[in-house]
């Protein structure tokens, strides 16, 4: 139902806060994009007007960096509030330093306190907790325990013994299902345009919309979603009052603009500890506020820099309690404050702004960071000026990820986000339900197998004869791989629904839903790990001949390869086109199965950094890979077995179907500086060529990491003196300090494109 | 009209030895490059990080058809760059007549620029036709003193200096490189020397001084030869500096000189 004029709140039109702003159906109804488009201004320069730091920025900066570094001195959790289980309200208002502060707001009442956020699950904060050297009060247990059931606990109610036997083994990991899902993208710039009263006058016309004489279970569930979702609204403007805001109405001023955004921002991280709380594509929605500020001479570019400064400060220290073991599979803390950049309209025009270089400028003001995580929406019309620019910054920081706009507009429009690495939606319009991802290598051993996993040697699929005879056919490996498939993508899909049908009972982001309209499209993304290992061993076994060897309960355990065979990687259509159907048939086989709330199958090629932790629980496989060696990540090629260079790499890459993984497919490009030209001016011309290059073919995502094997080799040694050495890893950047060993030598052993 | 090799003139499909190529060159000429290594090499260098491109007889063997093939998926890249390609080794030029055909229906079929990176250690006549057809050469001078140039190399550099010269007689555009060896090519007056030379020849667009590495230590390794240069650390940052102004104060001095000779040919 759109908001008409007549819903505006009479006497006190927002004239004031909108004024100058090109007029449009955004006044009258709950439409970002449409003010977007009438009031961006796209900038076709350089990034000759940037300005340094204030002195300011610089202060906080450094109160931040020795929390950072005290942070790391104790293990890596500072200070944890125990006893306060987190709320939009539950916490004081905290500060860095409250003179020097632009934007205010921390999750809790002081800076790296981290509080714990038991919705999710109980037992994983007090894993955390004792993990960290923190003791949760008992009576804390208790409520969330007996009294206040958790998300963790109702998915485990429910769950079947095969599911708990499949995440047992490995074959489906990384489920959210003892903490918050996450890649919900809340709009969270509504408040800065709206104000909240604006914004729950139009919830409550859609909970008045939904009275009917028939009260099904799902207008039931949508009531009580949307009163919910009222009540987190007014939640919000609580918290804001008690930092001396009055987010009631619309923002008035650039400032008010940004701290607007972020305050809604942080109610929905106090509330929710997703496992990626991305903030959508808020740095051109903001540029409208810092021109028009500009050109009313409230602003000067100084300030309007210091502003972003300050916000992305913030965004840089969100945290959440998680287990070590969260960490080992996701790497260094992180957090996927995602914030798209750039992109085109689809009427041709660049979405491009100042504002768009103010926030990669960051990247100086502030030093290299992976938070938060800046991803470059990329089109090769987009201004030259801004593709050079993100060159440089990619070559000096490594701090960028690129996606192919051009690929992700005719699905998405306009005006959608990316949650995470590489997960695009349309922004307040539609969300996901998080499905991390199933291990395609692991059930290439199962078809193999009889359904007995090789590692922990019980039975997980079906049973079935394991695979006689002394050379594996490639006939019947692939057909027992398709019927393996077929049992995991059902056995995968309903253990999805069970994890989202409890999150939204038990754990419902009630603020974030706030920030959506009333009826959104829902994705199930489903993801795959070991898509190249699983290519490349159905290639071997075509192409070469493979002998298993065979335990003496008759399970392979380990491969003989005789002969040479195509590798992924090389653009070589033999393998490449097993890639390509893998991804197909998995893709048809989810499809097949009914998803928890009408929502569409999607398919992600994805590891983030969990390829370690799922190499390591996989055995040896009929590629040549070792029992407990790391997958590539994501969708790249196994580590050496490229041969042709880079571009063949990107090549077998690109061939991947979009519309089989609408979800991503994410390939992490790792080149030593100096391999990228001998000169400063050429390495960014190649940059700009290699990604125009790759985009043009399809390709969907690029994760570029510029950097010196030596650095590397001299940061696991000394990471002290490497404090924001970022490289990036398949969809997203981590502090390589950060890293586990086994991670930061996964990370050497990579392919490292060119010569020196 | 030239003639073409006699091996190969009545073949129209002429083969190359190769021995590996990379889709992602952005060292060896301007842009992103394919980069094409020859097999076979008539020197030794005692730096080489190719040993395993020596071996005239290794390799495989591909036709200019095929080799376009691997080229054509990339070319994107390279115009969009201001890449092309570029043929190396080995020695390119032991294989012309290949290379030359090449570097014809790369330009005739992908209008790609070509670049040929050589030692010059080759007949000028024998590579006529090849020049015709690169747009650019890489010209490495390993050492500027014959004496020297044969210990480090195993030849003489006498047809290397004729074919610079001979270059700059016909105006090809030239990257002059030279690898900076620490206590084998770093000495004040060889620099200074080489500069000098260089200074005569009116067709070097830049010069690239590479840094000797040792990246290719391990191949030699395996190749079971005794390595020459065991115990040669790479030069510092320094080193390198120090040695490009040394070369360029003989590229002074020449054109110092010449210029004065000119001006004194003028007054008298």
């Amino acid at each position: 139902m759109a908001v008409t004029e007549k819903h505006l709140p009479s006497g006190k039109t927002p004239d004031d806060a909108w004024r100058g702003f090109a007029p449009g159906s955004w006044m009258t109804e709950i439409n970002v994009r449409d003010f977007i488009l009438r009031n961006a201004a796209t900038y076709t320069g350089d990034d000759s007007f940037l300005e340094s730091p204030t002195e300011a920025t610089t202060q906080l900066w450094s109160i931040v960096q020795d929390l950072s570094r005290k942070e790391r001195i104790r293990g890596g959790v500072l200070d944890v509030d125990t006893h306060t289980p987190s709320t939009i309200t539950s916490h004081a208002p905290g500060y860095l330093d409250k003179c020097l502060e632009q934007i205010v707001g921390l999750q809790t009442d002081a800076p790296f306190r981290r509080s714990v956020q038991p919705f999710g699950g109980i037992k994983m904060v007090q894993d955390a907790c004792e993990a960290y050297g923190f003791t949760i009060p008992e009576e804390i247990v208790q409520l969330f325990t007996s009294i206040r059931k958790t998300h963790n606990q109702g998915v485990f109610d429910a769950y079947t013994s095969e599911m708990r036997t499949a995440r047992k083994a490995g074959i489906i990991t990384g489920l959210p299902d003892a903490y918050g899902r996450g890649r919900i993208i809340g709009d969270y710039r509504r408040v800065a345009l709206y104000g909240v009263d604006q914004l729950i006058a139009q919830k409550k016309r859609e909970l008045l919309a939904r009275e009917s004489s028939q009260l099904t279970e799902d207008l039931i569930r949508s009531r009580e979603e949307l009163s919910e979702q009222i009540r987190a609204l007014a939640e919000l403007k609580t918290m804001a009052e008690s930092y001396g805001c009055n987010i009631s109405e619309p923002a008035r001023t650039a400032r008010e603009a940004v701290q607007w955004l972020y305050f809604a921002y942080l109610g929905a991280i106090k509330e929710q500890n997703g496992a990626a709380m991305s903030i959508g594509r808020i740095s051109t929605f903001l540029d409208i506020y810092f021109e028009r500020d500009l050109q009313e001479g409230r602003l000067t570019e100084k300030q309007a820099q210091e502003l972003m400064d300050h916000l992305v400060m913030k965004l840089r220290i969100v945290k959440f309690l998680r287990t070590p073991d969260y960490n080992e599979l996701f790497s260094g803390d992180p957090t996927w404050v995602t914030e798209s950049i750039g992109g085109m309209s689809e009427d041709g025009r660049a979405l491009v702004t100042k504002n768009s270089f103010r926030i990669l400028h960051t990247l100086y003001t502030l030093g290299p960071a992976p938070e938060p995580n800046l991803t470059v929406l990329w089109s090769d019309k987009l201004p030259d000026g801004f593709k050079r620019y993100c060159a440089k910054v990619s070559i000096e920081t490594s701090s960028i990820q690129y996606e192919n706009d051009d690929l992700m507009r005719p699905h998405y429009g306009d005006d959608y986000g990316i949650a995470c690495c590489v997960s695009a939606m349309r922004i307040g319009k539609q969300m996901q339900f998080f499905g991390a991802r199933a291990n395609l290598a692991k059930t290439l051993l199962y078809a193999i197998n009889g359904g007995i996993d090789e590692k922990l040697g019980i039975q997980v699929a079906p049973k079935t004869e394991p695979i006689k005879g002394d050379v594996l056919d490639y006939e019947e490996v692939l057909e027992r791989f398709d019927a393996t498939m077929e049992w995991l993508a059902g056995l995968y899909m309903n253990t999805l629904n069970v994890i989202h049908y409890m999150h939204d009972k038990y754990c419902y982001e009630r603020l974030e839903f706030a920030l959506h309209d009333a009826e959104i499209v829902r994705t199930m993304a489903c993801g795959i790990a070991g898509l190249s290992v699983a290519a490349d061993s159905l290639s071997a076994i075509r192409y070469a001949k493979v002998k298993p060897i065979r335990n003496d309960k008759g399970i392979s355990v380990d491969f003989e390869i005789e002969g040479e065979y195509p590798q992924y990687g090389n653009n070589d259509d033999r393998v490449d086109r097993i890639a390509v159907q893998l991804v197909k048939k998995f893709m048809n086989k989810l499809r097949k199965h009914q998803a928890y709330r009408n929502a569409i199958p999607t398919l992600s090629v994805l590891t983030i950094t969990s390829n370690v932790v799922y190499g390591k629980k996989t055995g040896s496989t009929p590629d040549g890979r070792q029992a407990g060696e790391p997958f590539a990540p994501g969708a790249n090629p196994m580590h050496g077995r490229d041969r042709k260079g880079a571009l063949a790499s990107l090549a077998s890459v690109a061939k991947l179907p979009y519309d089989d993984a609408l979800d991503g497919i994410s390939n992490t490009f790792s080149i030593v500086g100096k391999a990228l030209g001998r000169e400063a001016e050429q390495r960014g011309t190649n940059l700009t060529a290699l990604l125009d290059g790759y985009m043009t073919q399809g390709a969907h995502h690029l994760n570029v990491n510029v950097f010196d094997r030596e650095h590397l080799l001299d940061a696991m040694e000394h990471p002290e003196n490497y404090p924001q050495l970022t490289i990036r890893v398949s969809g997203y950047a981590v502090n390589f300090i950060k890293l586990t060993r086994e991670q930061q030598l996964e990370v050497l052993n990579r392919t490292f494109h060119g010569a020196m | 009209m030239r003639r073409i090799d006699a091996n190969n003139s009545s073949d129209s499909r002429p083969i190359g030895r190769i021995h590996s190529l990379d889709t992602f060159g952005t060292v060896d000429g301007p842009g992103i490059r394919f980069v094409l290594f020859m097999q076979g090499c008539p020197l030794r260098c005692a730096y080489c990080h190719n040993p395993d491109t020596w071996d005239c007889g290794g390799g495989r063997q591909l036709t200019v058809d095929e080799v376009l093939a691997e080229i054509e998926p990339y070319i994107d890249y390279y115009r969009r760059s201001g890449g092309g390609l570029t043929v190396t080794g080995g020695e390119p030029a032991l294989q012309a007549p290949f290379v030359a055909a090449l570097f014809q229906e790369v330009k005739r079929r992908f209008d790609l620029p070509t670049a040929l990176d050589t030692s010059g250690f080759c007949e000028f006549k024998h590579v006529e036709r090849l020049l015709d057809v690169s747009d650019l050469v890489l010209l490495d001078i390993k050492h500027f003193h014959r004496e020297q140039h044969k210990a480090l190399t195993t030849q003489s550099n006498d047809r290397v200096l004729a074919m610079a010269e001979q270059l700059s007689r016909i105006g090809k555009p030239v990257w002059l490189r030279h690898v900076l060896v620490p206590g084998v090519t770093d000495g004040a007056e060889h620099l200074t020397a080489l500069g000098r030379f260089i200074g005569g020849l009116r067709n070097v667009e830049k010069l690239e001084l590479l840094p000797y590495h040792r990246m290719g230590v391990y191949k030699w390794n395996s190749l079971g030869i005794p390595y020459p240069l065991e115990g040669v650390q790479p030069p510092s940052d320094q080193d390198v500096a120090r040695a490009r102004q040394l070369i360029e104060l003989g590229i002074e001095q020449t054109r110092s000189s010449t210029l004065m000779n000119s001006k004194g040919s003028l007054t008298s």
